[in-house]
């Protein structure tokens, strides 16, 4: 047994002394302005291609940097490229890159470093894959110079290497994007305005980010994703919290400095501190969707489908699922409402909210009485009350309704099973996206191909001609009414439910300033007085 | 006693294989898959396809165990799937955090739980000794998360002097900064210990303070200080020890807890993550890991009954 003698005191003095001071020289190296911050959640890995997660989205846009960018009104901008010209055809695209483009490692970033992550994204991402159907070569000319050839016109090709959303296409060195597209890199040099730290990365705990000093920002404004991305601070730390009540009161004591995503009913309680602003940083917001499975009874019938759909009330959804008012409108366009293609063609189906009308289409289209199945994930709170609202629904207009409840994890692999409900299959689940990825009829929510769209498989040749005549559009006015056509298209085969159009705040200390507006989190332009 | 611990060390490596066994197919064959996970919320089906590909996940199920047995034959843990950092390096950086709160909260709860036992014992049916009670009572039926939220709400919230979540390594940040972001997390966790360590200690000592001995050494003239340190509780060791190395292998649920809500970034939340996750290789390594410590803390315990009852020899 340990005795306090003498020596033994001495002994655990000695050893309280050096931890002691260990302590007065860490608070006194920390000069350097350090932002704080809670992101939506664990940035679990960092391939932002190999992954569509918005939490790699948001480290690639802090290490990379891309060729243009969405500006807020969603067009693209250039970034990395200083000009670029079109031929009178359409068909060949030269960009040039602009001076003082670095990596992290301080080598020049070169036009063939951009061809090869071009080419990997291109095998990747859905808006990629397109543009590269159509393209006869992507070349490097010289070290700046890219040269694009296409086979035919194609009206979204700034729109693709300028996308604001998963998966963006960042510029890597070659060696990097030589990784092939469904294998994660393991080098994160980036040419971005901050460095990534990893030998302080604590995966499922903190990511340090550092001020890339190399970096020559644009000299234009910031706006959304262009613009100049200047680090206005030395140093980002991601702290990620499990547990949101925790991260509220960190935020209230001043132990961390920007909250990105509290959920909705916290917002009061931060409001109520006058240290703390809470607003609603994205525009767009986040649209609501109660995804059919078109392959399996009940839902391989449209007319049940569009009945299910009348039932789906969307201030009811809003209200039960997101609750203030002040966080949520309806919105009965498949595009977000205030995005250039919003409209409200064909949407009379989603706006009658009405169990009677909903119960007529019903007894009218033939419905036998087969269960519904609805995947409930429990685990996130939004999607679990849209489930189970839905349940409450379609029970209302005569369907019976069998609701599974398993977490996001269970639900995202049984989803992908076509197989029928003996075998594991499913009805319906409720999904959000956030409105940056559902601006154009590109979005793969909006295929008809049921080989290679999304889970539900939905299938109509005459959408499928529209996205395709869209992606070829190169005015304006072509492209509302290509967009017009698919969201008619969409209606009329009764693809998804839609829920509504509901905003997530971010919350933040009154010392933290220069949050850009914008559907991606950016940590530019922020700073801590 | 040496070929005894040799012995109890051998007999590990067979629980550790059928451990490896059940852990693996149980995961196997729950539902959940990392490739959806990875794929992100807009991927396609056949991207899905590709990565579970890319991950040995369509391999058979025999073939996977057998490459992970091989692997784990090697001394290698794996790869995180989500991460591409090995196991053992996820492991290595929680471990600090996990391992001084529990031994925080082991000390504390042994320091506050084993006097308050004996003080009850000898005070049986007095004001101290309903209070114990009463606190083991409220200390089980207070769950962890609850408490943690009351003590957050009244010590950093309200009187400001706790920081609210966080961890600081002693050997980078100081004892007093280690201390203090520890203070509560370690109240937090041991309450529930020390109600059932204060409990057990309560009802030994009863019992043997009613022992021959114990009214022989009082004959003697021996002080009541020395009749409870030396003869009672002394004798009462045992069944306390084996509950105390209980509680330290129950602890590993609390610490989970604990962990989430006041962010600490430990081996507790590392499994929640990978749970959720499905993050194959880790969950595997960890529950592993977890049985080790299970092991060796149940063989400590025994090695220990034999210095606190020179009877017990093996």
């Amino acid at each position: 047994m340990l005795k306090w003698t003498r020596r033994n005191m001495l002994a655990a003095i000695a050893l309280a002394i050096p931890l002691g001071f260990g302590g007065m020289a860490a608070t006194d190296a920390t000069a350097e302005s350090v932002l704080r911050v809670i992101p939506h959640a664990d940035l679990k890995n960092l391939d932002p291609i190999w992954t569509t997660a918005y939490i790699s989205r948001n480290h690639g846009y802090l290490i990379y940097d891309t060729l243009f960018a969405m500006d807020e009104n969603l067009a693209p901008q250039p970034q990395m490229v200083e000009s670029w010209t079109t031929s009178d055809d359409g068909l060949v695209w030269t960009f040039k890159l602009r001076e003082g483009l670095n990596w992290h490692d301080g080598t020049p970033v070169t036009a063939a470093d951009c061809v090869a992550s071009l080419e990997r994204w291109g095998k990747r991402d859905g808006m990629g894959q397109q543009l590269f159907a159509v393209m006869d070569s992507l070349t490097a000319t010289d070290d700046d110079t890219i040269v694009m050839k296409l086979n035919a016109p194609y009206g979204l090709v700034l729109e693709s290497i300028g996308k604001i959303s998963s998966n963006v296409p960042f510029m890597m060195p070659a060696r990097v994007a030589a990784t092939d597209a469904f294998e994660q890199i393991d080098d994160y040099t980036g040419s971005g305005p901050f460095v990534f730290q990893k030998d302080l990365w604590v995966p499922g705990s903190k990511v340090v980010y550092t001020k890339n000093e190399a970096y020559v920002p644009r000299s234009e404004p910031v706006s959304a994703a262009s613009g100049g991305k200047i680090a206005k601070v030395d140093k980002v730390i991601w702290t990620y919290f499990p547990d949101q009540t925790t991260a509220v009161n960190a935020l209230m004591a001043g132990e961390i400095d920007y909250f990105e995503s509290p959920s909705n009913d916290l917002a009061p309680i931060m409001e109520a501190n006058p240290d703390i602003v809470v607003e609603v940083n994205d525009p767009l917001g986040n649209i609501g969707f109660a995804r059919f499975n078109h392959l399996l009874p009940p839902f391989d019938n449209v007319e049940v489908r569009r009945a299910a759909i009348m039932a789906m009330k969307q201030e009811d959804y809003m209200a039960g699922a997101v609750g203030d008012p002040k966080f949520w409108s309806t919105c009965y366009s498949v595009y977000p409402c205030g995005t250039p293609l919003a409209n409200e063609v064909g949407s009379d189906v989603i706006k009658t909210g009405d169990i009677e009308i909903a119960k007529a289409a019903l007894a009218a289209s033939g419905y036998d009485g087969t269960p519904v199945v609805i995947m409930q994930p429990t685990d996130v709170p939004i999607l679990s009350a849209f489930s189970l609202i839905s349940a409450e629904k379609l029970r209302a207009i005569g369907m019976e309704v069998d609701v599974q409840a398993m977490d996001w994890s269970t639900l995202t692999s049984r989803r992908a099973l076509r197989d029928p409900v003996a075998d594991g299959g499913w009805n319906i689940f409720h999904t959000w996206w956030i409105g940056a990825d559902l601006i154009d009829p590109m979005a793969i929510g909006f295929s008809g191909n049921p080989d290679k769209g999304w889970f539900g498989w939905a299938e109509d040749a005459a959408l499928e001609e529209a996205r395709s005549a869209f992606a070829m559009a190169t005015t304006l006015e072509e492209k509302q009414a290509f967009g017009r056509t698919v969201q008619e298209r969409l209606w009329a085969i009764g693809a998804s439910g839609q829920l509504g159009q509901f905003f997530t705040p971010v919350a933040y200390r009154k010392n933290v300033t220069g949050l850009i507006k914008s559907p991606v989190q950016f940590f530019w332009n922020l700073s801590v007085d | 006693m040496f070929f005894y611990i040799i012995k109890r060390i051998l007999a590990t490596i067979p629980v550790m294989v059928i451990v490896a066994l059940f852990v693996f197919l149980m995961l196997r064959l729950s539902p959940g898959d990392p490739a959806a996970v990875i794929a992100g919320d807009y991927a396609t089906t056949e991207d899905v396809e590709r990565i579970r590909e890319q991950l040995g996940l369509n391999e058979p199920i025999p073939v996977q165990m057998y490459k992970w047995i091989a692997q784990l034959a090697r001394g290698d843990l794996g790869t995180a799937i989500f991460s591409k950092l090995p196991v053992t390096t996820l492991i290595g950086q929680r471990l600090e955090p996990t391992l001084l709160l529990a031994l925080c909260t082991i000390i504390f709860t042994v320091l506050v739980a084993v006097p308050l036992g004996t003080i009850a014992a000898y005070k049986a049916g007095s004001w101290i000794d309903r209070f114990v009670m009463l606190f083991s009572v409220a200390g089980f039926s207070v769950p962890i998360f609850v408490l943690g939220y009351m003590l957050i709400y009244v010590l950093s919230m309200q009187l400001k002097i706790l920081p609210v979540q966080g961890y600081k390594s002693p050997f980078e940040y100081g004892l007093w900064e280690f201390l203090r972001h520890m203070i509560l997390p370690v109240i937090t966790l041991s309450v529930i210990y020390i109600a059932l360590i204060a409990r057990m200690t309560r009802a030994t000592v009863q019992e043997v303070l009613q022992e021959d001995y114990v009214r022989t050494a009082r004959a003697k003239g021996q002080s009541e200080f020395k009749v409870l340190m030396f003869h009672a509780l002394r004798n009462a060791a045992v069944p306390i020890v084996t509950v105390i190395g209980l509680g330290i292998a129950l602890m590993i649920g609390g610490v989970v807890v604990t962990e989430s809500v006041y962010n600490i970034p430990g081996l507790g939340r590392l499994v929640l993550d990978a749970v959720l996750a499905r993050d194959y290789p880790v969950i595997q390594g960890l529950i592993l890991f977890f049985s080790f410590i299970y092991i060796l803390i149940n063989l400590l315990i025994d090695l220990s009954y034999t210095l606190l009852d020179p009877r017990i020899r093996y």
